[in-house]
This record gives structure tokens, sequence and C-alpha cells, in this order.
């Protein structure tokens, strides 16, 4: 980050301090066989080569683990009494009786039971391109889980994607590199000069709400 | 047995918008008045306070700031074949919670609707004839004219904080501003924010294409201001937290913001949270209300409040329910025309088109809620609905707001949904795209209702209610008009691509998406008892001491954003109370 003209930082620039190896990592609510899925799947759903960081380096695994540990899993804010239709349309929204926890805990050895079936082996001991393949049948609908855990997919995906991008106070987005990577300054939200500078990129790297800078 | 509580003159279900003007204007009467909000006490500091509040997944994904629907919720079905389903987790529309309601989450768009659009009927039925109004299409009049509300459009805009330029001011059309506008008695309380680099493109298009750009209207400071209340605001520094977070530097329009702070300070008046009512309670002989029944959430019991009055003020999908569950009227059925209370549910028909341009900085991050410019030119008043064969119209903005990367990537089409190609897609596109929206009228139907579930419960046991809703072809001819006229001015800005979202005919309502927290109607205004739930100064047909604000009382939904109607609305009514009702309690009408 540039920051020679104008922006002081504050005296100690603050730095996380580095991180529990994802492999030494104490989990709040998955098993160490779900731990090895999140791990494998997510390093799928965002991998590591090419520009731009991945699941893995951004621990990813850790958000979700956090999270479904939490409110979020326990679907602490959603209406979840019965009768329940599950089977329903899936514009009708989410209408399994499972909240996300509940879901990835049966959706799990189910999906690596399709895995061990289908390719020999589960989801964490196949190739990529076997695990590609397996995703995209997940995500198609083409596993056989029951129509409770029909969302399965869906949520993987978008906690996945949460974790990449959420300030990192959640856990994942380690290091913030998901926004140095697409240029969103994150916590800065003080742009006063900005709306009439057009067409130049803003120059400033991002900050976190716990003052991290990168 | 439920406790009592000692008696007030005014009782207040829901401290948003519309409960904080009336407790404001009736407390300047000296009136005893109690607010009841179901949620929790909030303040901008330390409740929307930096950098806490600058939290995407808290906010703008958890929706930390809406109502929980643990607590309360609705079923849905779209047509009376199917059976209602309870929306469980929040999707298409998110209702507010705790003190300032959905005023504290709202993105700023502060619109008068067209004088044309409070007479739609008339406007419709003197230019074309009765004959285009579709089969079971509920078309109405207001029963109040866009001149009978301009004060209190005035007055509203006033309190709230408005920024932008006015385009018919006493009927001098106004190069810069809205010439599509309803005539104004003075000019916004502030000038326009700066506008962006996206609004500049599609500003220097629309112009090209003979077309009339000006500032949205926004309810977010661009200056320092005091408003008639005494709070002050601070301009805005496009810090791109509007919409689904409270703004952390008392710029963003607010009952925090503009008018909370300023009745504290009145001792007549007080106001109670964790407090959700559960019925309005009527007299033995059903024609005024006696008070409510809450539950204290802290106590958990029931408790009773008298008062002489009764305000609903809540969210208009709660004051509707809480109607049907206290026989505030009779409820509304599709199949004979009978009954009113639930009538005239109606949403917000949008659309849109995104352009990328690969080589172009939009830094969508930098922006507010109220972001950009506008154009009026396929509005309501404009449209020839005889040649066109649809009855509405729409404005269109294009201006950053939102640019988080959770909720905000745009991507081309085709672009895998993960893996390698997501993450090359993201890095390339991230700050290269804008947007034109396209936000349009829905009409009110016979199909589309609302009234009690016959299956699912509350954890007061009370039933829920149930929406029937789906999209109607008349709204989605419109929507597909507008993007046949929004194509060719994309185009002419030269994208590198574009590709549309405009709903196609035959689309079904999905309740997963999220759409718009403008849900109107059910507690229609009306000339006579016969067709609607309350009179034009919002005071129900059934009871006379009980009054229904909000968007419920919206006949038909109107092409813009409803916070300008709602508040107008609020004001005209207040004004009825003080200066009608106290003296001589009874029906206006």
């Amino acid at each position: 980050m540039s920051h020679s003209r104008g922006w002081p930082l504050p005296r100690k620039r603050r730095k996380a301090p580095p991180p529990v190896p994802l492999e030494d990592y104490d989990r709040a609510y998955l098993n160490a066989d779900e731990w090895a899925f999140v791990m494998a799947a997510t390093a799928r759903l965002i991998p590591s080569d090419g520009d731009g960081p991945g699941a893995i380096e951004t621990r990813v695994p850790v958000f979700i683990d956090l999270q479904l540990a939490g409110d979020y899993g326990a679907a602490g804010d959603w209406y979840m009494e019965g009768p329940h239709d599950p089977s329903a349309e899936p514009a009708r929204g989410w209408q399994s009786p499972l909240n996300p926890a509940e879901v990835y805990r049966q959706a799990i050895p189910a999906f690596d039971a399709w895995c061990e079936e289908t390719h020999g082996e589960i989801f964490a001991k196949l190739s990529p391109e076997q695990q590609d393949a397996s995703l995209t049948s997940l995500q198609k609908g083409d596993v056989g889980l029951p129509s409770e855990l029909r969302d399965f997919f869906t949520i993987l995906l978008a906690n996945t994607k949460e974790g990449y991008f959420a300030d990192p106070i959640y856990g994942g987005n380690h290091g913030m590199q998901s926004w140095v990577y697409i240029g969103f300054p994150g916590a800065r939200a003080a742009y006063r000069a900005w709306p009439e500078r057009h067409n130049v990129k803003y120059p400033l790297g991002p900050v976190s709400i716990s003052g991290e800078r990168a | 047995m439920a406790r009592q509580e000692q008696k007030k003159d005014v009782v207040i279900v829901g401290l948003g918008w519309t409960g904080s003007i009336a407790g404001i204007e009736l407390a300047q009467e000296g009136l005893e008045i109690v607010a009841l909000e179901r949620g929790h006490d909030q303040n901008t500091v330390p409740d929307f306070q930096y950098p806490q509040q600058i939290d995407e997944l808290k906010y703008g994904v958890r929706l930390k700031m809406m109502q929980k629907l643990s607590q309360q919720t609705l079923t849905v079905r779209r047509s009376g074949d199917e059976t209602a389903l309870p929306y469980r987790s929040l999707g298409s529309f998110l209702p507010g919670n705790g003190v300032g309601g959905a005023g504290t989450h709202w993105n700023g768009l502060n619109w008068r609707p067209q004088p044309a659009e409070l007479k739609l009927r008339s406007h419709v039925v003197e230019n074309w004839g009765e004959g285009i109004i579709p089969e079971g299409m509920n078309l109405g009049d207001y029963p109040v004219s866009y001149d009978d509300l301009e004060p209190f459009f005035t007055q509203f805009e006033k309190v709230a904080g408005i920024s932008g330029y006015a385009g018919n001011l006493n009927g001098e059309i106004r190069e810069g501003g809205n010439p599509f506008e309803g005539w104004r008695s003075e000019d916004y309380p502030m000038p326009p924010l700066p506008t962006t680099y996206d609004s500049s493109k599609f500003q220097a298009a629309a112009k090209a294409m003979g077309y009339h750009p000006f500032p949205a209207p926004a309810g977010i400071a661009s200056t320092a201001y005091v408003n008639p209340y005494g709070m002050q605001m601070g301009p805005c520094n496009f810090c791109g937290f509007c919409e689904r977070f409270g703004c952390y530097q008392y710029s963003k329009s607010s009952p925090q913001t503009t008018i909370l702070d300023a009745l504290k300070r009145y001792p007549n008046f007080s106001y109670r949270t964790q407090s959700e009512v559960l019925r309005v309670e009527l007299a033995a002989d059903g024609k005024t209300a006696t008070g409510v029944t809450y539950w204290d959430d802290a106590a958990q019991e029931e408790v009773f409040q008298p008062a002489d009055m009764v305000i609903l003020s809540s969210y208009q999908l709660n004051n509707v329910h809480l109607m049907l569950l206290s026989g505030l009227g009779e409820a509304y059925n599709p199949l004979t025309g009978e009954g009113t209370l639930g009538k005239n549910y109606a949403y917000q028909m949008n659309g849109g088109i995104t352009m990328f341009f690969r080589e172009e900085e939009f830094n969508p991050f930098v922006g507010h809620g109220a972001n950009g410019m506008v154009i009026d030119d396929f509005s309501i008043s404009q449209n020839d609905f005889g040649a066109e064969g649809f009855i509405g119209g729409s404005y269109w903005r294009s201006g950053t707001f939102n640019g988080q990367p959770i909720r905000n990537m745009p991507l081309p089409a085709g672009t895998p949904a993960w893996g390698a190609g997501w993450k090359q897609a993201i890095g390339e596109n991230y700050g290269h795209a804008m947007s034109i929206g396209s936000h349009g009228s829905h009409m009110a139907y016979a199909n589309n209702h609302l009234d009690l579930d016959p299956t699912y419960t509350d954890r007061h046991g009370r039933p829920l209610m149930r929406m029937t809703f789906n999209w109607q072809d008349n709204d989605l001819r419109m929507n597909q008009f507008m993007k046949s006229k929004m194509e060719p001015l994309a185009a002419s800005m030269n994208p590198d691509l574009m590709q549309a979202g405009f709903k196609n005919i035959g689309a079904q309502y999905d309740v997963r998406p999220y759409q718009t927290t403008h849900n109107t109607g059910g507690h229609i205004m009306s000339e006579n008892a016969r067709e609607g739930v309350v009179n034009r100064y919002s005071q129900t047909w059934k009871a006379h001491n009980v009054f229904a604000m909000g968007a419920g009382n919206f006949v038909q939904n109107t092409q813009y954003n409803p916070t300008g109607l709602v508040g107008a609305l609020a004001y005209h009514t207040v004004n009825a109370i003080r200066t009608q009702y106290l003296s001589n309690p009874r029906p206006l009408v």
C-alpha cells in the first residue's frame, strides 16, 4: 500500500498475529470428518492456484465452523415451526425442518457416501478433478440427497463466499487478502473527496474493523 | 390476567417514521403519550457507530437490523390454489426491527408520487376509457389529491432533510430538475449531492437521447442542516453503507437523526421497548377502541394499556395483521369482493441492465443509498397506456450504492459460480461495472391480498398473516416495455458487455432473492367504508379513535419508493387530528 502522501499511519501499525495452522485449529462445531470435507470442498470452490487467494489461505473453513457454531447455524432468527414441506418448489424458500448446522451434519456423510459409491473414495480423498465433478453433481441436485438437505450446496457455496469476503473478525478473509485482490477498501467507509474523481482508481488498501491494514 | 398500565391519551404502536411523527406532533398538544415498540432501543451512538457498523456480514447478510422471523413472520402463497408456507428466512423483503424501524435501514430515496398517480383510475378513464383496465385489477383513486398533500410533502421533506433540485417550482419548470414532477411550493431543503462517475455517464447518455436527467431526491444530507425540530445532520461522506445499515455519521435521514432526540425531551411522551402489541381492544359496541394489549418481554406478561386514541404505526404487514386479529374491519374476500381488510396488497416491479467497462474505474464502494441521476421520461404521467398495453410506469436511476463484495459482485453471464473461473472473474470485473435500474409501479389486484393463515401460529399462539401474491401480466408488460426502452440507451454507452435483468411474462413470485421492502396496501384509504379500511385522514371506518398510518394506506403502489408519501400522509393525518379531531372526537368523514 502506498502511504506517502496525506494519510498518516497510526503510531503502531497493527499486524494480525500469525494464526493457528488450520490442522491445529480447535473446532467449535464441525467434527473431524466434517472438517476434512469443508477443507477439501472450499479448496475447490475457491482454489488457491491462479490470481488471487484461495479459500484455504483466507481461512474460510474457520469462518464456516464459527458460523455453524453460532446463531446462523442454529437458525436463531428464522421461523422453524412446523408443519414443514421440504419438497415444496425452491421458489417457496427454506422449508427444511433442519437448521444450517444440521444440514451440514446430515449432508456431509450422505454426500461422502455418494462419492464413495461413485468414485470409490470419500470426497476429501478424491483427486481435484473428481472433486470438481462431484461438486458439480451436488450443485445440479444429482446426488440423491433427501429434500430436507436440498439446499446444502447453496449454503455451502454462499458460506464459502461469505467467509472469503467478510471482515476478518469472523475468522475468514485472513489478512484481508480477498479485499486486496479485488480492490475493496473494507471498513474505510469515508470517501468525501471521491464521488467527483471520475474514472480514477481508489489508491488505498483495505482496513478492517479491528484496525488491520493491508 | 393482564397487568394494567395507567391510562394515556394516546398509545402509539411502533416507533418508526410515522410513530415518531405522530409522537412529536401530538406531544406538542400536551397529550399524554406512550409508544410501544416491539424491538430494541437503538440510536446513532452507540448502536450505529464506526467501525462496528461497517460490517457487511452482520447487517448486510445476517440482517441483524431486521425483524426476526422467529418472533414474527407470515405465510406466502402465489394463488388461492396453493398451500401457503411460512416465510422462514428473510429474502424478498426485509421489515425493520427496533426503534426507528425501517426508517433506520432504508436507502433514503424520498419521492413524491406524481399527481396522476393519486388519481390513477380517473387518469386512466379520462384518457383511455374504462375498457383498458384489465379484468381483476382493483384500480382506484386515492381519496386525497396531490394538491391536498403538497404542504405535507414539503413539511416531511424539511423534517427529514432531503437533498435535491426542484424541477417544478410553483409551476415553473427548471432545467436540471425533474420536469415531470408535481409542483413544489419550495425547493428542496438541501442542494443535490455530488455525482459519481456512473451517474454522470448515464446522465450524458440520457441527455443525448433527449431525456431529462436530474439528481435523485435523497434523504441523505449534502450539507450541514438543522431541521424544524432543531435536529442536526452532517454531510454524507459516501461511506457506501446505507441500505441495511444505520448511518454512523448523522447523514441519512431517519427517526433517530431527525425526530427522536427532540421527541424524547417532551415529559408527556414516553416509550417502552420489547413491547409487542398483540391486539387492539374494542369497546363493547365495537365503535371505539379502549386501548391495546401487549406482551412485555422483560416481565414476560401481557399488559393492557388503556388509551383514548390508538395510532397504528408499525410496518405495513404488521399493521394489517394487528387489524385482522383485532376485528378492525371485515377481512377481504377476493371471490365475492366483500370486506376490505387485506385488500389491494401491492409490491414493486423492478428491473435493470448491468454494463461492463473493463478499462474504467467505478469505485462501487463510494456511494450512498440515494445516489445517482434519474430520468422520469417513462413515468406514469408520460406513458400512453392505451397504445402500450399496460397501466404503469417507472423511474430509472444509475448511481453506485452497496458496493460490498458479498452481495454486489456483478459478473458476465456464463461465468462459473465457483472454482478457478469464478475467482478469475471477480478479479477482472469488480469495480468495472455499472448499472441502470428501473423502479416500477405495481397495481392492485383481486388475487393479491392478505388474510389470516389457517395453520401456522406465532409464539403467542396468534395465527400468522397469509400473503397471497403473484406477478400479474399488466406489470410484467410494463417491465418488458422498460427493457425495450432501456437497452438502446445502455447500448449507446458502448459497454464491453451488457446484460438485462427484467422479469418475463409468466414470471412466478420467488421469495428467496431480495426484491424490495415496499409492501403496500391492506388497510387502504377510501372515499367510503365500502371500498377501504381508513378514510382520507387514515382514520379507520370501524373505530374513529383508531388511526392506521403507513404504506398500508396505499390504494395501489406508486412507481416510487414509498417513504415520501408515507411521511406526507402522516403529517396530513396528524394535522387533521390536531385541528379537527381533538376538540371533538368523531368520524372525520
